[in-house]
């Protein structure tokens, strides 16, 4: 078995580097040191880690106003909470206002298992896609989160940066480059596309590899910006595997699933699967008995892929 | 900044404050909308910080070191424009847009459309979180730069204004002023009978802030007020501004039914005849 990794440690690690060559960079959390995985940070730069206590709409507020002041803050905690608690500020203060904020959700999805659904982050997607002037950004493996961290820090503007916990493979070579509203073929494959961002790219990738042995192609596309969508990835794999598959570690109701679906309704009406969160809060259980339960992994985006290709056949 | 620039008397602002009263009530007359009791109450303490007490220059509205100044009640869009317009940011003329279609004057301030803006607001308790992250930069950079932020009465109901509260006594923000513009009424009834505030200097002292009451319609008070800011070293000042809504009109003064009720002409006449003397 492949090592495997926790993107929070790229995350700090990335951050860090970047805040030794740039003084504007700081850290603000809602005493999620620890969740974040900052302590490293406050060690090295304890006057920039700015921790409000448990106080999002502050957090979220206080890093628009530290933006206002110059500084580059990476505004940090736990997803359901950052996202949840503070949506109106990340709407008004952050994405309207066009603040230089970078909004990091930690654990998102159901990193948290058995702690249950008011710690689930299943629905953050859809929250923060439905606001203009935010970019939203699942990074799949530690080096594409360093990547995105890098690209966050250097580019001008409001975002929103979802980062695992889950421990994932890496999937990308070190010299990976991240553009925003670009996806990545990670596997060529005509019979079907499996599109998947976060911790599920690896899991999409598995069952590619199982479709094979059942003599069925399988495109794998790493879709790290959920908004702006690759539409020209999602059209062509319309057009060239007509059939489509979506995998996330969130709901299946407007997240990415509901983002590559806007664009095949609209553009190239193709069959497709949505594999997520049913719309439901979900049972008490360990992170992988919940992938299981709703068929996040690899036998179950199989299965999803056999009825569609079944389907698009008949 | 500032420092090269000649400070008015009170008796000049006095005179700005009328004539933005004045220029305040043609806006929303011909927009046929606007929220006129919250403009009026705060309209000396807008004049006296633009023309007496903020460190901007409104050539460079971006400079770094400039102070900030930020309108929490966003709704009150109709003096922010008129006085930045008094002060030089935006030409008069484009007070006449106010709320038109494809206007930069929003009802609600948009800080990437309109120069001078700090931030955007219009829901209530945004103000004040922003205002402790822009005193923590200035800390950071061991600037003399300071925020003032301004916050009507009944957006203190919100809780996020008490998050900003606590983490500004607790970090000892002496460079942030906070200015609430207690004139007692909210939307829908006077705020004590909606959930009541008061006692609201002892709530603020209890958080770690230093707290003066003044009157917020004198601007002698005010100018020395900000001008003696912070009044405690590490400690955030709290300037409690007792207003009346709808100031200097006698029909809209303290009446609750002016929160956004718009003047007729004959209204509009008779509020700048009242607002001229």
């Amino acid at each position: 078995m492949s090592e495997r990794f926790d993107c929070r440690d790229a995350f700090q690690r990335t951050l860090i580097d970047l805040a030794t060559h740039d003084e504007r960079i700081v850290a603000v959390v809602n005493d999620s040191v620890g969740s974040s995985k900052l302590g490293g940070f406050e060690k090295a730069f304890p006057d920039r880690l700015i921790n409000v206590g448990i106080a999002e709409q502050n957090m979220v507020g206080v890093g628009a106003g530290l933006a206002n002041g110059g500084r580059i803050p990476f505004v940090s905690g736990a997803a359901p909470f950052l996202t949840g608690r503070a949506l109106e500020q990340i709407k008004a203060d952050v994405a309207y206002s066009n603040a230089n904020v970078k909004l990091c959700g930690q654990s998102p999805g159901m990193a948290y298992g058995e702690l249950g659904p008011t710690h689930h982050s299943i629905e953050d997607l859809a929250w923060l896609r439905a606001i203009a002037n935010l970019p939203v950004i699942v990074p799949a493996d530690p080096v594409e989160t360093e990547a995105v961290i890098r690209w966050a820090a250097a580019t001008q503007g409001p975002m929103f940066i979802r980062i695992a916990r889950f421990p994932v493979t890496q999937l990308h070579r070190a010299d990976y480059t991240f553009r925003l509203g670009r996806a990545t073929t990670l596997r060529e494959g005509a019979d079907v596309t499996l599109i998947a961002c976060g911790t599920m790219v690896e899991r999409a990738l598995e069952a590619a590899t199982l479709l094979a042995t059942r003599g069925i192609g399988a495109r794998v596309l790493n879709m790290p910006t959920v908004r702006p969508i690759d539409r020209e990835a999602v059209i062509a794999a319309a057009e060239q595997t007509g059939a489509i598959v979506t995998i996330e570690e969130h709901t299946v109701h407007g997240g990415l699933g509901g983002a590559v679906a806007e664009v095949v309704a609209t553009e190239r009406p193709t069959p497709m699967r949505l594999l997520g969160v049913p719309g439901v809060f979900a049972p008490t259980g360990s992170v992988e008995a919940l992938f299981t339960r709703f068929g996040l992994t690899a036998d179950g985006i199989l299965d999803a892929a056999l009825a569609l290709v079944g389907r698009a056949a008949a | 900044m500032s420092q090269v620039r000649v400070q008015p008397t009170a008796d000049a602002i006095r005179a700005g404050a009328r004539a933005i009263r004045r220029r305040n009530v043609e806006i929303v007359n011909a927009a046929g909308l606007g929220h006129i009791g919250g403009d009026l109450s705060a309209a000396d303490i807008l004049a006296t910080l633009y023309l007496g007490v903020l460190n901007v220059d409104p050539d460079q509205p971006d400079d770094p070191e400039r102070d900030r100044y930020i309108q929490s009640k966003g709704h009150a869009s109709g003096v922010l424009y008129t006085t930045l317009a008094a002060a030089g940011f935006i030409p008069d003329s484009l007070l006449d847009t106010y709320m038109a279609d494809g206007s930069p004057l929003n009802g609600h301030p948009d800080r990437n459309k309109v120069p001078g803006v700090e931030t955007n607001t219009g829901p209530l308790g945004h103000g004040l979180p922003v205002a402790v992250g822009t005193a923590i930069a200035a800390k950071l950079d061991a600037s003399p730069r300071r925020t003032y932020v301004l916050c009507g009465d009944g957006e203190l109901q919100e809780g996020s204004n008490w998050e900003a509260i606590m983490a500004a006594g607790h970090r000892g923000l002496d460079n942030l002023v906070a200015i609430i513009d207690r004139n007692g009424l909210q939307q829908g009834a006077r705020t004590e009978a909606t959930n009541a505030l008061d006692p609201l200097d002892a709530k603020f002292a209890a958080f770690g802030w230093a707290v003066r009451t003044v009157d917020g319609h004198d601007i002698d008070e005010l100018l020395a007020t900000f001008r003696a800011a912070p009044f405690e070293r590490g400690r955030p000042s709290c300037v409690i501004a007792h207003t009346r809504k709808g100031r200097g009109v006698s029909f809209i003064e303290d009446r609750v039914e002016w929160h956004h009720k718009v003047p007729s002409a004959e209204q509009t006449a008779q509020a700048i005849e009242e607002l001229s003397e």
